[in-house]
């Protein structure tokens, strides 16, 4: 029952690792089944490599059920393939044709070097969290969570930032490598809430400075960060955490 | 009974954890700069023990296996966190909390534990919430609880469908936040593979760096182990490709009790296996059941649609067993009742291994209240339908779209297929009241340790367990160790004890790579998860049992002499690391039947076919049996048990019965 009907023409990018120069591979595969995830398609082709004592392809996943953002390919030219609102490891496919061949390459941007095969180093994105994407709130030091009510608007739209996964698709679609809807999204989150106001405008300067440092791009609103987030990341939340950037030189005594 | 102190604080069980908080001996500030602790794991469990740990001015080193803390699989939990809060004023409280975890746990777990975790849940959502976390809300600001299974109050806190994510992402980012500090060291992408004991206390651990292959010594005063479950012993269940039980069982090699490990809890509601392709499953939230019938035909090999099988030659099973409760029966009643009806021939689908989840009588009859508020009388059924679908999309959208996604079936028009599926594990290292294991120095959080979920696990209570062992039991009951620590200086990586524990891993990994055998590492995984799903899944005998060890022990072998592994030890290599997963869920897959075999009663996830009721239900054995098998490891692959005795001094034990 596994088996299917589909015959497919894969056209892999491999590299050894950040020392090497990386090309692309072909490789045919026979009888998927439509059934398949994406990821489950590469399980096949990675058994037969082993089978013929070759190497099989790393990339990077774990989950598999779109949550946890490690899955990263770069497919027929998108990140996380054809399909809007959809992860690699929960693209299946029947979003393809009998016949098809696919171009599978890694999150290409200076900031997230190509480590081995399609995976690559997205480190930077912790970096830029750790630099001021918190609320400096030790354990035990919380008061009643309901002493302090949130309008649900609000809160409904602090949740639509906070649903970011951190996979790096919107890096890698810019054509700067900007990570803008990243950062702004955990800087709207904690700005949209009473809990994140004390350290908003402190946290925006050294979130972008962070940003800045690790070598992403600038953004020029050209949106395909926002039309290729498996997550629907609005655009808003650069627009938000530009103005508070801008803000921060004015209405905060800190300045970073 | 028991052979092993549990460390229990004497006195009242309401008591107990107040009075030890206040009488555990402390680590002043300029000391806990100089004490060292490692934490493996950056999970709920992991993540919040670094941080806070971290907080409190420890050193800290945390290692996750994954490329940033923030992937750790916690963050896929979809419905909810349980806290005794009474926000509803429903009649919840703290003993309420603890009642219906003990009783949900079929009466296999530590009284003075689940109190504990019952007093302390209250404390998360207020630290959660301090954190930033967007938990969901009412129109008046204050925050709002849903319903979860074995319960009649409503206590579960939730972010839509994905509770876990944001509860993990308030967890990472106060880790981060240390991480920026430079008060935690973090590891990413590297792997544990040894415990390092010195005079027989934890001193540390031996860990690969999977980019490079480096093997590193690090040193630690003492280890916690935040690293989750094994359910991927099954090679297919809901846990991430990555999730495993290495830390824990190379632990438990070292001296660590495992306690039950038998006890695995099957979700009823998973989305079936399409294929010999499929690499993993996923889970359809509990919610669900709220509003779908779950029916499977009354005739044997039905191959109709279900659209063309008529209301009268279905049989909506769970209504039909357990009248009282219906299609909300506890996870390990429904799911055993799914497999009761396949295996005699009803199942759906191509596989005929599936039930279906129908929510059409549902959404007709929210239709129909749809219809009434907007003022039409006697509407007709494709109006009902038309309003009704509206209202299924508001609470349940997110998950129809995963459905669709994955099957490529509209489940807004054809039932859901579903069938039970491994999806948390009860069993872990053992661990005594201070979560310490039985290695000094040695912890163990989260799902990783056994202490509060007993045989099986309320929904929504895994959040809460997590989080309460890492931000508040933890940070507390390690200082009890670590203030006779203080005059202990950090030892060199230079001595024998991490030179020797380096030596047995590079020893494995070595031999892994020469192996130079013909099948591949999944090769062998999916053939041990077949034996486990088939004699140590959802129903257990004696005979498949013991036929069960005697194919793991075969597979063992021929594991050791035919894997293939590729490339080399000292590159990133996803193959090797597989192989040193598989190799310890073999060992693991062994336990876990002797354990199934040593338990002769049912409770909770663990249902051995000669013990059950005439009406089919489980049968438990508290004379004998109301202990915490805790097995220590013997060389070759030997395990002796010994036993801890459960004491319920304030809940009297009964019969579950959902009739």
């Amino acid at each position: 029952m596994s088996t299917g009907n589909m015959n497919l023409t894969l056209k892999v990018w491999r590299q050894k690792n950040n020392k090497t120069a990386g090309a692309l591979v072909d490789y045919k595969l026979a009888e998927i089944s439509p059934d398949m995830s994406f990821l489950e398609m590469f399980d096949v082709l990675n058994e037969q490599l082993i089978n013929k004592g070759e190497e099989p392809v790393v990339f990077d996943h774990d989950c598999r059920e779109g949550i946890c953002g490690m899955c990263s390919m770069f497919i027929n030219g998108r990140p996380h393939g054809p399909k809007d609102l959809v992860t690699t490891c929960q693209l299946h496919m029947r979003s393809f044709k009998d016949g098809d061949t696919i171009v599978v390459e890694p999150w290409r941007a200076a900031a997230f070097p190509v480590v081995k095969d399609l995976t690559v180093d997205r480190s930077a994105f912790d970096r830029v969290i750790a630099a001021g994407g918190f609320i400096s709130v030790n354990t035990g030091n919380a008061q009643d969570a309901n002493s302090l009510p949130i309008p649900k608007m609000q809160a409904d739209a602090a949740f639509e930032a906070a649903a970011c996964i951190g996979c790096g698709a919107c890096v890698a679609t810019c054509k700067n490598a900007s990570a803008m809807l990243f950062v702004s999204a955990k800087i709207s989150q904690l700005a949209l809430l009473p809990q994140g106001q004390p350290e908003r405008y402190r946290r925006v300067q050294s979130m972008v400075a962070q940003m800045d440092a690790e070598g992403f791009g600038n953004c020029t609103n050209t949106g395909a960060c926002e039309a290729e987030c498996p997550k629907g990341i609005s655009l808003e939340n650069i627009a938000r955490m530009n103005r508070d950037f801008a803000s921060a030189k004015f209405v905060s005594e800190e300045t970073i | 009974m028991s052979d092993i102190n549990s460390n229990i604080p004497e006195g009242e069980l309401t008591s107990k954890w107040t009075k030890f908080k206040s009488s555990v001996p402390l680590v002043n500030p300029s000391n806990k700069r100089s004490i060292e602790v490692i934490v493996v794991g950056s999970g709920l469990a992991g993540a919040s023990a670094a941080a806070t740990l971290a907080e409190m001015g420890y050193k800290v080193k945390c290692f996750c296996f994954q490329d940033s803390p923030r992937r750790a699989h916690s963050i896929a939990a979809q419905g909810g966190i349980n806290a005794a809060k009474n926000y509803q004023n429903d009649g919840d409280s703290t003993y309420r909390l603890f009642y219906d975890t003990i009783k949900g746990g079929d009466y296999r777990s530590r009284e003075a534990n689940v109190h504990r975790l019952a007093e302390v849940s209250t404390n998360i959502i207020d630290q959660c919430v301090a954190q930033g976390v967007p938990l969901a809300r009412e129109y008046g600001g204050l925050l709002d609880n849903r319903s979860f299974g074995g319960t009649q109050v409503q206590r579960t806190f939730y972010a839509a469908g994905q509770t876990g994510q944001q509860l993990l992402l308030g967890a990472y980012s106060a880790l981060e936040r240390q991480i920026g500090m430079g008060k935690v060291e973090m590891y990413t992408r590297h792997e544990m593979l040894e415990v390092v004991k010195i005079d027989g206390k934890a001193r540390g651990i031996i860990a690969r760096n999977l980019i490079t292959g480096a093997i590193e010594r690090h040193f630690g005063h003492a280890v916690v182990l935040g690293t989750g479950g094994y359910g991927n012993v099954f090679y297919l269940s809901t846990n991430a490709m990555g999730s495993n039980v290495t830390a824990a069982w190379k632990a438990h090699k070292q001296g660590a009790y495992f306690a039950n490990p038998c006890y695995t809890q099957i979700h009823p509601t998973c989305i079936p296996v399409s294929g010999d392709h499929q690499s993993k499953l996923t889970l359809m939230s509990e919610s669900l059941r709220n509003d779908g019938r779950i029916w499977v035909p009354k005739k044997k090999d039905d191959n109709r649609k279900a659209s063309e099988i008529p209301e009268d030659e279905r049989d909506y099973y769970l209504e039909r067993r357990y009248p009282a409760f219906g299609n909300l029966v506890p996870r390990d009643v429904a799911s055993r009742a799914a497999k009761e009806r396949c295996d005699a021939g009803y199942g759906v689908g191509a596989s005929k291994l599936a039930v279906y989840l129908d929510f059409k009588a549902n959404t007709e009859r929210y239709g129909k209240i749809e219809a009434s508020k907007a003022g039409i009388h006697n509407p007709d059924k494709e109006t009902c339908m038309r309003l009704g679908t509206a209202v299924i999309k508001e609470k349940y959208g997110n998950l129809f779209d995963m459905y669709a996604q994955i099957t490529g079936e509209n489940p807004y028009e054809t039932p859901m297929r579903i069938y039970p599926a491994v999806h948390y594990t009860m069993g872990g290292l053992w661990v005594d009241y201070n979560l310490m294991t039985s290695v000094p120095g040695l912890y163990c959080t989260g799902e990783a340790n056994f202490s509060d979920h007993g045989a099986n696990r309320l929904g929504a209570s895994a959040l809460m367990q997590g989080l309460a062992d890492g931000y508040f039991v933890l940070p507390y009951t390690i200082g009890a160790y670590l203030s006779n620590e203080i005059s202990v200086k950090a030892i060199s990586t230079d001595h024998p004890a991490f030179v020797e524990a380096e030596e047995r891993a590079k020893n494995i990994l070595n031999t892994l790579i020469n192996i130079k055998g013909t099948k591949s590492v999944d090769h062998f995984h999916k053939r041990l998860g077949h034996i486990m799903w088939e004699q140590c899944g959802m129903s257990r005998s004696e005979t498949g049992l013991k036929q069960a060890i005697e194919d793991i022990r075969a597979l063992r072998a021929e594991f050791w002499s035919n894997v293939r592994v590729p490339g080399t030890a000292d590159e990133l290599n996803t193959e090797l690391e597989k192989a040193g997963r598989v190799a310890d869920f073999i060992e693991l897959g062994e336990l876990m039947c002797i354990d199934a075999l040593d338990r002769k009663e049912s409770c909770g996830g663990h249902f051995r076919e000669e013990y059950q009721t005439e009406e089919g239900e489980a049968l438990r054995d508290d004379v004998n049996y109301a202990y915490v098998a805790a097995w220590e490891f013997k060389e070759g692959v030997n395990f002796e048990l010994h036993k801890e005795e459960l004491k319920f001094e304030n809940i009297k034990v009964a019969q579950r019965s959902y009739k």
